[in-house]
């Protein structure tokens, strides 16, 4: 892919060509020919929910399938992440004027004790593009920081993630802090990070595990859509 | 036993001794160092291969080959890796097949004496080994990709604020390179002589008990 890259001009491109080659580009971490590309798209008249959806998300859920299945390593997503970060920061201003949906509203973070947020980072991105408001906490948080942030934003998800198994066990503090507060009903609690499994994210009582950021948009947009249907039942 | 070797291959079996010690190939130098201090011939070394450093959710399947391997050869076995990152893992796989391990989360915590760590309580702190400096690259800069991608350090780094370098031994031109390395990730560099920690406590008795 990456040889072609100096034949291509992209505005020469039609929109489908444009579309598919930005796949290509965030595969391979172009940043700034997404840029290039999410401009190219805007100019044409797409909505800039379109850009993001069919040139940068469906382009990235490629990167994390690849990933997924041991093609691509984490250097390569890392890239490829920053490379959406890049159409992202010229789509965001303009989704919130144009009125893009709102899927609901995730507070995130990585736990007491943990500093590694790449995870963390490639899932409020991806929830982001997916149309879910994200108030992103950063790193090192404590049951307070979650429990505040989440009702001060009237949150629908708590996002938690860990990259170490010494840190991971205070996931259980949160929740159990939402048990004991009358709170855990409020709010969806996802959890991620390396050294997790769908065994942890049971015995901790969080709603669901999340693979990787592929899954955890998945998995949010199920849970939100029962959380609409109990609200209209009941 | 070069260090290239140990990375990415290990160490088989070495000695006569009828104690097996299987241990990760990023402390094999100091095991021995442990073993031949105290002149205890009847332990035996083999090492699995230290990149497994890298890949936690690896380690408990190739402990558990390991030790089903050379059962039948050894009167006893030990394993020589803390939890690392194996989250109770290889506590409960090591509980299921009857032989002991190391205490601590991991090589960094027991060379610097497990309650000694804990009390620092670092959570900014990116450490090295003695086995960690000589093999930087293979460990750090080629897996992260820092090598074709220098630009990806501080999505990797920037909430780290120094790097340790735990001193194994007195080394000047490790602790240059250890320098090295805390410059390349753009961190602060602290020196920290451990020597060999709770390890050598650990192999001491078990080559009393045998």
């Amino acid at each position: 892919m990456a040889e072609e890259e100096d034949d291509i001009i992209l505005s020469e491109l039609n929109d489908e060509e444009l579309s598919l080659q930005m796949h290509d580009d965030l595969y391979d971490g172009l940043k700034e020919e997404i840029e290039e590309g999410v401009n190219i798209l805007l100019e044409r008249g797409w909505e800039p929910y379109r850009v993001l959806t069919e040139a940068l998300v469906s382009g990235m859920t490629i990167v994390g399938n690849d990933f997924r299945d041991g093609i691509l390593f984490v250097p390569e997503v890392l890239l490829a992440a920053n490379a959406m970060k890049g159409g992202m920061a010229i789509l965001k201003p303009l989704l919130a004027e144009t009125g893009a949906p709102r899927m609901g509203k995730m507070v995130i973070g990585t736990v007491k004790g943990d500093i590694h947020d790449i995870g963390k980072n490639l899932v409020s991105m991806m929830m982001e593009g997916a149309g879910f408001e994200v108030v992103d906490l950063g790193i090192n948080n404590a049951v307070d920081a979650y429990l505040e942030a989440a009702a001060a934003e009237g949150a629908d998800i708590i996002g938690m993630s860990a990259l170490l198994t010494t840190t991971m066990p205070y996931m259980k503090v949160v929740i159990d802090s939402l048990v004991e507060k009358g709170m855990r009903e409020d709010y969806i609690v996802l959890v991620g990070g390396a050294p997790l499994n769908e065994e942890f994210g049971k015995a901790i009582g969080a709603d669901a595990y999340c693979r990787d950021a592929a899954v955890a948009v998945e998995t949010a947009k199920e849970y939100m859509l029962r959380k609409h249907n109990q609200l209209a039942a009941g | 036993m070069d260090d290239q070797s140990l990375t990415t291959e290990g160490l088989p079996p070495a000695g006569h001794g009828k104690v097996l010690l299987i241990a990760c190939g990023a402390i094999a130098r100091e095991v021995l160092a442990v073993v031949e201090s105290g002149g205890w011939d009847h332990l035996t070394l083999t090492c699995l291969p230290a990149i497994l450093h890298n890949t936690p959710e690896r380690i408990c399947d190739a402990v558990r080959g390991a030790v089903e391997r050379h059962r039948g050869e050894f009167a006893s076995i030990y394993v020589l890796y803390a939890d690392c990152g194996t989250g109770g893992g290889l506590e409960r796989l090591c509980a299921e097949l009857g032989v002991e391990m190391l205490r601590g989360p991991h090589c960094y915590s027991f060379f610097e004496g497990n309650a000694a760590f804990e009390a620092r309580d670092e959570i900014t702190a990116f450490y090295l080994t003695d086995f960690l400096v000589r093999q930087f690259d293979a460990f750090v800069t080629k897996p992260l990709g820092l090598d074709r991608h220098p630009e990806l350090r501080d999505m990797y780094f920037e909430h780290y604020t120094k790097l340790v370098y735990q001193a194994q031994t007195r080394d000047p031109a490790l602790e240059a390179k250890a320098r090295d390395c805390a410059a390349k990730l753009g961190l602060e560099y602290e020196y920290r002589f451990t020597g060999f920690g709770d390890l050598a406590e650990e192999i001491g008795a078990w080559a009393v008990r045998g």
